[in-house]
C-alpha cells in the first residue's frame, strides 16, 4: 500500500485517497469557444508515461482536498506531493528512481 | 508413546515440564521447547503423511517453515468444540503444547495403509503437464470421472468443514528500522540500531525463540563464549531497551510498496492456558523506514531415487533434532554431501551417539578442514561418491553408493544400511522478501544462488540471505546493516559447497523417482519431459510441472529445478531466468487477513432512524448502496406482489408513508452558492427564488447524464441539494472536485448532511390531512405552499425543512426533520394517520409508482451512455447558460447523432406479462442470429393502479416509433410488445396539485 504525503495533514496511507487522474490538464475558459477535436482530446486523451507522472490525487477520507503529486509511475515512489494550482515541480527522472521514500 | 529416541540430557527443552500431544488417537510425548516433529522424531515415528499425487510415504524433511512433507491436520482447541481445526500445518513449526490434537493426511483408511498409494504405480499418467494433457476430452468426463476422481486422490489436507470459531486481531505499528530474523545478523543488526535510543526497532522472527541457526549450534564460539550465551546476553540487552520491540513467532511475509511489511504473529496456539478470547494471531501492518532483511538460508536437498523415503532429512535439520531437540532421527546415520557444512552435523550426531559415515559428492581436493577434522574424529568419509538410491518405504533402511570415475562413469555399488540419512546439496539464500519488495536479484556464480542486488525500497539485506555464511561475517554484516560495526572473533563455519543438480547414476533415468519438488511430487524425469516438450523458460517449465508452486514456494527446490534445466538446455543457470517471489512467504491464515472484519462488521451496514420501526412492522429488507432499505411491509398471507399491490393502490387511494432517509443530501452554501449551482448543473438556478424547489440534472462532463435530484433554495446563498441515494458520495466528490480544482474563486461551502436529516414522505391525496395538525409555523394550503415549493418550521414540534414535493405523482410532502426525531415523528404520523388510511410502503411500491409516471432512475434507465434528450429530458438542460459540466459535449456528433437510444414505454401484448429488467428488443426473432439489438427494458414491473404491467426500454430511435411492435426475449422466447409513450398513470399530471 502506498504511503502519500498530503500537502495538508502529512503521510497517510493510500486507503485514504482516490486518484483523480493525469494534473495539470486546465478546462478551457470557455468551452464552447473550443473545437470538436480539441474537445475530444482535453476529455479522453491523457499520457501514460514511463516515469515521473503528475497527478490529482483526494484525500477523501482526511481533510477532503484535492492536491497535485509527482509519481514515479516505475518505483511508485512519491517524489513530491503540492496544492492545488501550483505549478508543476522541477524534478528530474535521476530523483524519482532513489529507493528511499520513507 | 514413550520417547526411545531422546536423549538422556541436553537440548532446549525444559524436561521439568513434560506435556502430550495427541497423534492419530495415540498421546505423544515430550517436553515444552519441542515441535510436533521433534515430539515425532523422539518417539521414533517418521512416517508424518502422505504426498499430494503419489501418496508416497513421507517423513519430516526439515525442522523449520521450509518443510514441503510433514503437513498435519491441527485441532488447536478440540476441548472448545468445532471451528479450531485447520490443515496442512508444518510438524516442524507446530510449537508442542498440551491438548494439541493432530492427525496426518493424504490417505485412506490409514496411513500406514492407504489406497491411493496405487497412485504411486499408476505415476506414469501424472506426467509433467498432466492436467493439461489428460483432461482434454472428452468433455463429459470431466464433471464425472476426472474432477470427483482425482480430486479426491490428490490434493493436500481437507478444507475445515465449519467456519472458523477463533478470533483474529489487527494491527498498524510505525517504526524507523524493522529487522527480520534473530538470527546472528537480525540481532547484530537490532542491537546497533537501538544503541542511541533514537531510532524505533522492530525485531521480529518466525520461530518462538531468537537465534536463528545458532540455536542448532553447540559447538560455536563468539567471543570466547558459547554462540547461544552470546545470543542470550544480546537478546537481554536488546529487551532492556525501551525502543525496541521484539516479536518472537512473527513471520513477515509480504514486503509490500514504501515499505509495508506485512507479518502475521501467532498469538495464542502455543498456549494452553490461553483465555477464551484471545486472539488466536494478530496481522501487524508495519510501515517502516527502513527494513534490514536478515531471513537467513534454505538448505537444498539431493536428488536421487527414492530421496523422499522418511528418515531423509535435511543434513542441518538432523543437527537442529540433534543438538537443540536432544533426539536422536535414527542410530544409524549416513551424511550425503556436496557441501561443508553437512560435516557438523555429522561430527555432532557422532558426538550424541549416531553411529556416522559420510559420502561426499566432492573429490578430497575439493573439500576444506572439514573432511580431515571428520577422519580424524573417526568418521568413515567416501568422497567422489554418488548415491544410485534409497532402500526401504515406510523409513529407509539404506544406501546404495558407488564411486564416480573420472571419466563420470559409475563403479561398484555398495549398500550402506542406515535408518536415516542427512542429506546436503548446498545452500539458497532466503530472497523471497527481497525479491517481493521489487528488488532486482542478481546470480552470484561463486555462491551458486541468486542474492540480493538492487534494492527497490529502502531496504538491506545481511547475512546469509545475501550468501553470507561465516558466522563472524554474519554478525559484522549484520551490525553494519544496522548501522553500526561489529568486529566479532567467532568460530570458522564449515561453508562451501559444489552445485550438484542430479545425482549421476546407471540407472534408467525414465524408470525412476528422484524428488526435486516434494510437495507437489515433481521429479527429475517431470523436468526433463517439460524441456524436452519445448518448455524452456522456467517460468514455463514451473507452470506446466507444477515446481515450486505449491504452499512451500519452492523454498527447497527452486535451485535444483532451475539448474537441471539450465543443465539440460546447457545454457547459464540466470539465462533460465528466476521464478517471481509472491506474497506470503508462508501460508497465513484467512483468519488472520480478515481480521475482525467479519459478520456484523465485514461490510457494515448503514440503516436509517426509522429501520428500527420497519423492522418491529415486519419490513422485507433489501439492500440499497451500502443502506439496508425496507423494500415492502407484508401483511399476513401476503407474498411481494400482494404487497406491492395493496402499497401502490394506497397511495392512489389514500396516503402512504416511505421513509426516504437514504438520499443523499448536501448544503451548498455561500455568496457564490447560486453561480455554483448554475455551473454544476445544466438548468437554471440564478432565478429560483428563496422558498422554491427544482429537479436538478446533473451532467459529466462527457455529456451524460451523472445524477438527479430536487433541489431546495432556502436562503439566497443556501442551496440543500438531494442526491440518489447510491451517488451522494460521488456527487460530492464531483462537486469538490470543481469547487476546488476550476473554480477556486467560488466562495462555495459543501457539506454532506444525509446522516443529519431523517426524511419520511406523505404521498397521496390524504397527505395533507395526515400532516396538518402536527405542522406549526408553516400553512399547508395549496395556495400558499404549492408543488415544488419548501418552507421551514416544526412538525410535532420538531424543527423540520417541508418540502412539498413528489416522486409518486400524488400529492405530498418531504419531511426532513434532524435524524435523532425521526423515529419519533414517523409514530407520530402513523399512528394519528390512521383515520385516513396511511399505509407505510417500501422502496419496491416506490419504484412502481414512479414508472407509473415515467420517472427515470439514475443507474437504472441510465448507464453512463445516456444524454438527457436520450430520456426525454432535453428541457431541463439550458439553451442560454454559456457554460455548465457537460454542456460542450453535447454538441459532439455523437450526441446529437440520429437513432440514439431512447427511452420510452413497453406494452407486453399480454397485459400479465412483467418482463425481465435487462431483457434485449428486437425488430425481428426470425433473422438470424446473431440478432440485431435494438434496445434493452430498463425497469418493469407490474402496475396494480394501470391494471397491467408496465417497462421503460431505450430504443433505437424510440420516440420516432411509438406504437410499433418489437419482440423482447424472456426466458421461454421471444414475446410481443408495443413502444408507448413512458408515461402510463395520470398522463396530464394532474393528481400533484392536489
Ligand atoms: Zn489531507
Amino acid at each position: 500500500m502506498l504511503l502519500i504525503d498530503c500537502p495538508y495533514c502529512g503521510k497517510r496511507p493510500e486507503v485514504e485517497f482516490h486518484c483523480g487522474g493525469e494534473a495539470h490538464i486546465a478546462r478551457p475558459e470557455m468551452p464552447t469557444a473550443v473545437e470538436d477535436a480539441d474537445w475530444g482530446s482535453f476529455l479522453y486523451y491523457r499520457t501514460n508515461p514511463k516515469g515521473l507522472h503528475a497527478e490529482r490525487w483526494l484525500h477523501g477520507h482526511g481533510c477532503g482536498r484535492w492536491f497535485n503529486a509527482l509519481r514515479d509511475t516505475v518505483s511508485d515512489a512519491f517524489v513530491a506531493t503540492y496544492e492545488m494550482g501550483k505549478p508543476r515541480p522541477d524534478r528530474d527522472e535521476a530523483t524519482a528512481s532513489s529507493p528511499s521514500n520513507a | 508413546m514413550s520417547q526411545p529416541f531422546r536423549r538422556p540430557s541436553g537440548g532446549r527443552i525444559d524436561r521439568s515440564r513434560p506435556l502430550a500431544v495427541t497423534f492419530n488417537g495415540k498421546q505423544l510425548e515430550g517436553f515444552a521447547g519441542d515441535t510436533v516433529a521433534s515430539m515425532l522424531i523422539a518417539s521414533g515415528q517418521h512416517l508424518a503423511g502422505r504426498s499430494f499425487k503419489y501418496h508416497r510415504p513421507r517423513g519430516i524433511l526439515s525442522h523449520g517453515s521450509d518443510e514441503p512433507s510433514a503437513l498435519l491436520s491441527v485441532d488447536w482447541r478440540a476441548d472448545r468444540g468445532a471451528g479450531y481445526r485447520d490443515p496442512n500445518n508444518r510438524a516442524s513449526v507446530v510449537e508442542a503444547r498440551d491438548g494439541l490434537v493432530v492427525n496426518t493426511q493424504n490417505h485412506w483408511p490409514s496411513l500406514e495403509t492407504d489406497v491411493g498409494a496405487v497412485n504411486d504405480l499408476l505415476s506414469p499418467i501424472f506426467v509433467a503437464g498432466f492436467y493439461y494433457k489428460t483432461f482434454m476430452w472428452p468433455r463429459k468426463f470431466w464433471d464425472r470421472v476426472y474432477e470427483p476422481v482425482i480430486r479426491k486422490a490428490a490434493g493436500l489436507g481437507e478444507a475445515p468443514e465449519v467456519r472458523d470459531a477463533d478470533r483474529y486481531s489487527n494491527r498498524h505499528a510505525h517504526c524507523d528500522v524493522l529487522i527480520v530474523g534473530a538470527g546472528p545478523a537480525g540481532l547484530a543488526a537490532a542491537l546497533a540500531a537501538s544503541a542511541d535510543g533514537e531510532k524505533r526497532v522492530i525485531l521480529a522472527d518466525e520461530g518462538f525463540e531468537p537465534g536463528g541457526a545458532l540455536l542448532n549450534d553447540v559447538t560455536s564460539e563468539i567471543d570466547g563464549k558459547p554462540a547461544m550465551a552470546w545470543v542470550a546476553e544480546t537478546v537481554a540487552t536488546l529487551d532492556a531497551r525501551e525502543n525496541v520491540v521484539i516479536l518472537p513467532r512473527t513471520t513477515a511475509f509480504g514486503y509490500y510498496n514504501h515499505n509495508h511489511v506485512c507479518m502475521v504473529e501467532r498469538v495464542s496456539d502455543h498456549r494452553a492456558d490461553a483465555p477464551e478470547g484471545l486472539a488466536r494471531e494478530r496481522l501487524w501492518q508495519v510501515r517502516a523506514g527502513e527494513v534490514v532483511l536478515a531471513a537467513g538460508s534454505h538448505e537444498r536437498p539431493l536428488v536421487f531415487e527414492n530421496n523422499d523415503r522418511p528418515g531423509i532429512m535435511l543434513a542441518e535439520s538432523v543437527r537442529a533434532f540433534v543438538n537443540r531437540w536432544a533426539v536422536l532421527p535414527g542410530n544409524e546415520l549416513v551424511v550425503v554431501t556436496s557441501s561443508a557444512s553437512a560435516y557438523r552435523t555429522a561430527l555432532d550426531a557422532k558426538a550424541a551417539g549416531m553411529r556416522v559415515s559420510i559420502v561426499d559428492i566432492r573429490l578430497d581436493a575439493d573439500c576444506g578442514t572439514e573432511l580431515s577434522l571428520a577422519r580424524d574424529g573417526g568418521i568413515t568419509v567416501r568422497t567422489g561418491h554418488t548415491v544410485i538410491k534409497a532402500l526401504g518405504g515406510k523409513r529407509v533402511t539404506g544406501l546404495v553408493v558407488a564411486p564416480i570415475s573420472a571419466n563420470g562413469s559409475i563403479g561398484e555399488k555398495t549398500t550402506l544400511a542406515c535408518d536415516c540419512v542427512a542429506m546436503s546439496g548446498g545452500w539458497t539464500p532466503s530472497v523471497h522478501l527481497f525479491s517481493q519488495s521489487r528488488g532486482k536479484l542478481r546470480f552470484d556464480v561463486e555462491l551458486d544462488a541468486f542474492v540480493p542486488g538492487t534494492s527497490a525500497q529502502a531496504e538491506r539485506s545481511a547475512g546469509a540471505c545475501r550468501g553470507v555464511y561465516d558466522l563472524s561475517a554474519v554478525i559484522a554484516d549484520g551490525a553494519k546493516a544496522g548501522g553500526g560495526s561489529s568486529t566479532p572473533q567467532a568460530t570458522v563455519s564449515f561453508a562451501g559447497f559444489q552445485p550438484v543438480r542430479v545425482l549421476p547414476t546407471d540407472a534408467d533415468a525414465t524408470k525412476i523417482k528422484a524428488f526435486i519438488d516434494f510437495q507437489n511430487d515433481v521429479t527429475a524425469k517431470d523436468i526433463k519431459l517439460a524441456v524436452r516438450e519445448g518448455f524452456e523458460s522456467i517460468e514455463h517449465v514451473k507452470r506446466y510441472t507444477t515446481t515450486g508452486m505449491a504452499t512451500d514456494q519452492g523454498k527447497t527446490s527452486n535451485m535444483n529445478a532451475l539448474g537441471l534445466v539450465a543443465g539440460i538446455l546447457d545454457r547459464p543457470l540466470p539465462a533460465v531466468g528466476t521464478t517471481t517471489f509472491r506474497p506470503p512467504y508462508t501460508p497465513v491464515t484467512f483468519g488472520a487477513l480478515i481480521g475482525p472484519a467479519r459478520d456484523e462488521l465485514f461490510d457494515p451496514v448503514r440503516r436509517t432512524p426509522i429501520d428500527p420501526w420497519a423492522e418491529k412492522n415486519g419490513a422485507v429488507f433489501e439492500p440499497v448502496a451500502l443502506w439496508r432499505r425496507a423494500k415492502y411491509f407484508p401483511q399476513a398471507g401476503e407474498d411481494m406482489h400482494a404487497a406491492v399491490a395493496r402499497e401502490t393502490k394506497a397511495v392512489r387511494t389514500t396516503v402512504g408513508i416511505f421513509d426516504a432517509s437514504t438520499l443523499g443530501k448536501i448544503e451548498v452554501i455561500g455568496p457564490d452558492a447560486a453561480e455554483f449551482m448554475n455551473r454544476i448543473y445544466t438548468n437554471a438556478w440564478l432565478k429560483l427564488k428563496t422558498g422554491g424547489c427544482r429537479y436538478g440534472l446533473m451532467l459529466r462532463e462527457d455529456g451524460f447524464v451523472y445524477d438527479d435530484g430536487v433541489v431546495a433554495r432556502l436562503a439566497e446563498d443556501r442551496f440543500h441539494v438531494t442526491t440518489t441515494t447510491g451517488g451522494a458520495p460521488r456527487v460530492m466528490r464531483h462537486m469538490e472536485d470543481y469547487l476546488q480544482t476550476e473554480w477556486p474563486d467560488l466562495d462555495v461551502f459543501l457539506t454532506s448532511i444525509t446522516e443529519q436529516w431523517a426524511v419520511i414522505a406523505l404521498q397521496g391525496p390524504n397527505a395533507r390531512k395526515v400532516l396538518e395538525p402536527f405542522v406549526s409555523e408553516i400553512d399547508l394550503a395549496e395556495d400558499a405552499f404549492p408543488h415544488m415549493t419548501v418552507k421551514t418550521g416544526y412538525v410535532c414540534g420538531v424543527p423540520c425543512r417541508l418540502f412539498r414535493v413528489s416522486f409518486t405523482g400524488e400529492l405530498g410532502f418531504e419531511v426532513n426533520v434532524p435524524a435523532d426525531y425521526g423515529e419519533a415523528v414517523w409514530k407520530t404520523l402513523y399512528e394519528k394517520g390512521q383515520k385516513h388510511g396511511i399505509t407505510p410502503y417500501g422502496t419496491e411500491a416506490m419504484h412502481v409508482l414512479r414508472a407509473e409516471m415515467g420517472f427515470i432512475v439514475v443507474g437504472q434507465e441510465t448507464d453512463g451512455t445516456v444524454t438527457a434528450d436520450d430520456l426525454g429530458l432535453s428541457g431541463l438542460v439550458s439553451k442560454v447558460k454559456t457554460d455548465f459540466v457537460g454542456k460542450r459535449s453535447l454538441t459532439r456528433p455523437d450526441m446529437v447523432a440520429e437513432g440514439r437510444r431512447q427511452l420510452v414505454g413497453l406494452l407486453t401484448k399480454n397485459p400479465d406479462e412483467v418482463l425481465d429488467e435487462g431483457a434485449q428488443v428486437v425488430d425481428d426473432p426470425g433473422q438470424p442470429i446473431p440478432m440485431k439489438m435494438i434496445g434493452h427494458v430498463t425497469s418493469s414491473y407490474a402496475s396494480s393502479n394501470c391494471g397491467r404491467s408496465i417497462a421503460m426500454a431505450m430504443i433505437d430511435g424510440g420516440r420516432t416509433r411509438i406504437g410499433e411492435t418489437v419482440f423482447v426475449t424472456t426466458p421461454a422466447g421471444f414475446t410481443e410488445a408495443v413502444i408507448s409513450n413512458a408515461v402510463f398513470y395520470d398522463v396530464k399530471g394532474e393528481t400533484v396539485d392536489a
